[in-house]
């Protein structure tokens, strides 16, 4: 189970309050108007922002403390997720060993992850050589060498067209059944939490809800939430 | 970034080291030569005329600078012709090109046996002497203003097109334009850069060296050069060292008010196509201006060719030792930027600010005070060399950090996030993400560097060694030695070396990088 415990993030005069739990194995999408928190959640999730007040605990240990990278969540941002000096490999590499000196042992996973993406023999390529598409792929090989119980997407694959974005989210749900995966996703298009199907947190005015289930939600939103949606 | 309990690591105690390095060099060693003056002496009326022509002559050299760099701006904002990316290099040249050759590249164009004198003379008249407060101007403007116009031109090209191109609608004059569109860009720029060429000025020694001296033409670092080797008088040359101190920072100060740019725009390749404005002036500034600078570099070339062949091993031995100064300065600048630079961002930017000192520092100061502060342990002569470098190094460091530190931010702030989520810090993110993704800025940085002090002639001249001579030292002694026909071979090597070193650690920091 992940929990914020009265947690309460300070940026400027901003402020976001999150006090609510997800079970382990969930898939959540997180939803709201701009500017109101939903990337703040994640930023405080992940340890890019510091908690003010409160607690954040996976399986009953307080994380709102450590280090980004020793959180026990493996991270897809919305761009820039792979390195362009160093080769597909490379930056798989990255999530097994920081220091990238990997064994041979290692270098196999590397291929078997790249194998499970679709992207055989992409090794030694730059990701500037690779398509949006491709590249997304490389950064969920990555996710599963990380071997972190939480995947993290914040607005992922907003660089994609509609048909790489369906695509790239039936590769998340099937990664994260194989793994037995909780997902947390930022999202500003209801369709990607429709297909993610699970839970929605909706995130408005400074505070962020318990999560609810998607489609009785986005079936009738609330008022804020109509408002942004448009509908 | 969640704050986090961290044991201090290597990275900040490098940087911790830097800042103190930099602090002794700049304070330190100013307080060291005061604190070894054996007497408080006044200043004589002698230094204080140093100060009140050091003043003017800054003050006169940057708006000469300035105000001659308009027109040329002017018609490189708004004329395409052929060889305008050429005259752009050239107008970036001065910056990496050592100040003895410029030096000697105006004497072969003003002197009393340059080629102006020459025309003079054919022509029944005097000849014209450089030598003096006017030949002190005259250099720094040769310097200043491809700096002044780089500057003005990014002032320009910061005009959108669609004002001009509404001015065009409007059936504007080039008066009106000059009035609603470039006046008032004129006036927001020029403060900043007649402010950065008056520092520039105010520090100036081997031009003053060179050209000037005497009551009328000395500057504040001249006379301290002259206190130290003439008259070792270590009270007068801190006390001189402070007054500079005081100019700068009280310009430091005064800049706060002013935008000073930066000087690394991009883009200056552009054109705003325009019909107004009068093809003649434009033509005659773009040429006078080229003229102006190339002239007495082509002078180098033409002079030193037929020397080439009569370098003694001297020359060739000094060429080398400045190379190796060179490449050591140069890796010592870009070390020293990168720990500067990275401690700037876990203790804020007064960090950065050390590094800046070295703009205000005297080198002749900072070198004596070095020694002040080893001889009992160190002979003096043996040190001459490894001084050199570290001064180089500070005196480089303000360029390359500020070539630096806006790539640091932006490295981080875009892969920041992910490098701290993939658990990459210290050594491995440094090595993996920092490095790679730094190195034009660290190759420009050290190419800048090895080529600053490949030309230095400053805490050089205060070793007369001619085994430990650097490349512009021989050449400086050639030249009041008359041997000109061997200073022109040298003055060539001397560039050459410059350039080459500037374009192969440039080159070096864009060859496959992948952007």
């Amino acid at each position: 189970m992940l929990t914020f415990e009265s947690v309460v993030v300070r940026q400027g005069e901003f402020t976001l309050n999150a006090d609510l739990s997800i079970e382990e194995g969930a898939k959540v999408s997180i939803i709201g108007p701009s500017g109101a928190g939903k990337s703040t959640l994640l930023s405080a999730l992940a340890g890019f922002t510091s908690v003010a007040q409160g607690a954040i605990c996976w399986k009953g240990h307080d994380i709102a403390r450590d280090a980004s990278g020793d959180r026990p969540l493996a991270m897809v941002f919305q761009d820039s997720n792979l390195f362009p000096h160093l080769s597909v490999a490379q930056n798989v590499g990255l999530g097994l060993k920081p220091s990238l000196k990997l064994s041979s042992g290692e270098l196999d996973l590397v291929k078997q992850s790249l194998l499970r993406v679709g992207l055989e023999g992409f090794e030694d390529r730059k990701p500037a050589a690779l398509s949006g598409g491709q590249q997304s792929r490389v950064a969920l090989a990555r996710v599963l060498l990380r071997d972190k119980p939480l995947m993290v997407l914040d607005e992922p694959f907003a660089a994609l067209g509609p048909a790489l974005r369906r695509d790239m989210l039936a590769l998340v749900g099937e990664i994260a059944q194989e793994k037995g995966l909780t997902v947390l996703m930022v999202t500003h298009d209801p369709k990607d939490a429709r297909q993610l199907d699970g839970d929605t947190i909706l995130v408005a005015d400074g505070v962020a809800h318990a999560p609810v289930p998607t489609g009785p939600f986005l079936d009738a939103p609330p008022d804020v939430l109509r408002e942004y949606l448009g509908s | 970034m969640a704050e986090r309990v961290q044991p201090i690591s290597l990275s900040t105690l490098g940087g911790a080291a830097v800042v103190a390095l930099l602090l002794v060099l700049t304070l330190g060693t100013l307080g060291a030569v005061a604190w070894r003056a054996e007497e408080v002496s006044a200043l004589s009326n002698n230094d204080w005329s140093a100060v009140r022509f050091n003043l003017w002559q800054a003050a006169l050299s940057a708006v000469l600078s300035a105000v001659c760099a308009i027109p040329v701006a002017r018609a490189l904002a708004r004329r395409q012709f052929r060889g305008r990316g050429v005259l752009l290099t050239i107008l970036g040249a001065p910056f990496i090109l050592p100040v003895i050759v410029a030096v000697l590249g105006l004497l072969a164009v003003y002197g009393r046996s340059g080629i102006i004198s020459d025309m003079l003379i054919w022509a029944g008249l005097e000849p014209i002497s450089i030598y003096g407060w006017h030949g002190v101007v005259l250099a720094h403007v040769f310097f200043n203003l491809p700096l002044a116009t780089r500057l003005i031109l990014q002032g320009w090209l910061s005009i959108p097109a669609e004002r001009f191109r509404l001015a065009q609608s409007l059936g504007f004059t080039s008066r009106d334009i000059m009035r609603h569109l470039e006046w008032p860009m004129l006036r927001e720029v020029l403060p900043g850069v007649v402010m950065v060429i008056f520092l520039i000025c105010t520090t100036s020694f081997a031009v003053a060296l060179a050209l000037g001296g005497g009551p009328k033409a000395t500057t504040i670092e001249l006379a301290i050069y002259q206190a130290f080797r003439f008259d070792f008088d270590l009270s007068k040359a801190a006390l001189l060292g402070l007054v500079q101190f005081a100019i700068c920072a009280l310009l430091a100060l005064a800049s706060l008010g002013i935008s000073v740019p930066s000087g690394q725009g991009a883009g200056l390749d552009r054109v705003v196509p325009r019909n107004d404005g009068s093809v003649v002036i434009d033509t005659i500034a773009i040429g006078v201006v080229a003229l102006f600078l190339i002239t007495p570099l082509a002078m180098i070339v033409a002079k030193g060719v037929p020397g080439l062949f009569e370098l003694n091993l001297g020359i060739l031995g000094a060429a080398w030792r400045s190379v190796w100064v060179a490449v050591a300065s140069a890796i010592l600048t870009i070390v020293m930027a990168l720990a500067l630079a990275l401690l700037s961002r876990k203790w804020g930017r007064g960090v950065e600010a050390v590094g800046y000192l070295s703009v205000a520092a005297s080198p002749l100061v900072i070198g004596t005070g070095l020694f002040i502060l080893t001889y009992r342990w160190i002979d003096p002569v043996l040190l001459a060399l490894p001084v050199t470098v570290v001064v180089n190094a500070a005196m480089s460091l303000p360029f390359t950090l500020r070539a630096l530190s806006p790539a640091l931010r932006q490295v981080e702030d875009d892969y920041g996030r992910l490098a701290s989520s993939l658990n990459l810090s210290g050594w491995a993110r440094l090595r993996i993400v920092l490095l790679p993704r730094l190195r034009r800025p660290l190759g420009f940085g050290a190419g800048l560097a090895a080529a600053l002090s490949m030309g230095d002639l400053g805490v050089i001249t205060l070793f007369a060694d001619p085994t430990r001579a650097t490349l512009p030292l021989t050449l400086y002694n050639l030249m009041t030695a008359y041997r000109m026909d061997q200073a022109f071979a040298a003055a060539l090597v001397l560039l050459a070396l410059s350039l080459t070193l500037f374009w192969l650690f440039d080159r070096g920091g864009r060859v496959d990088a992948d952007v």
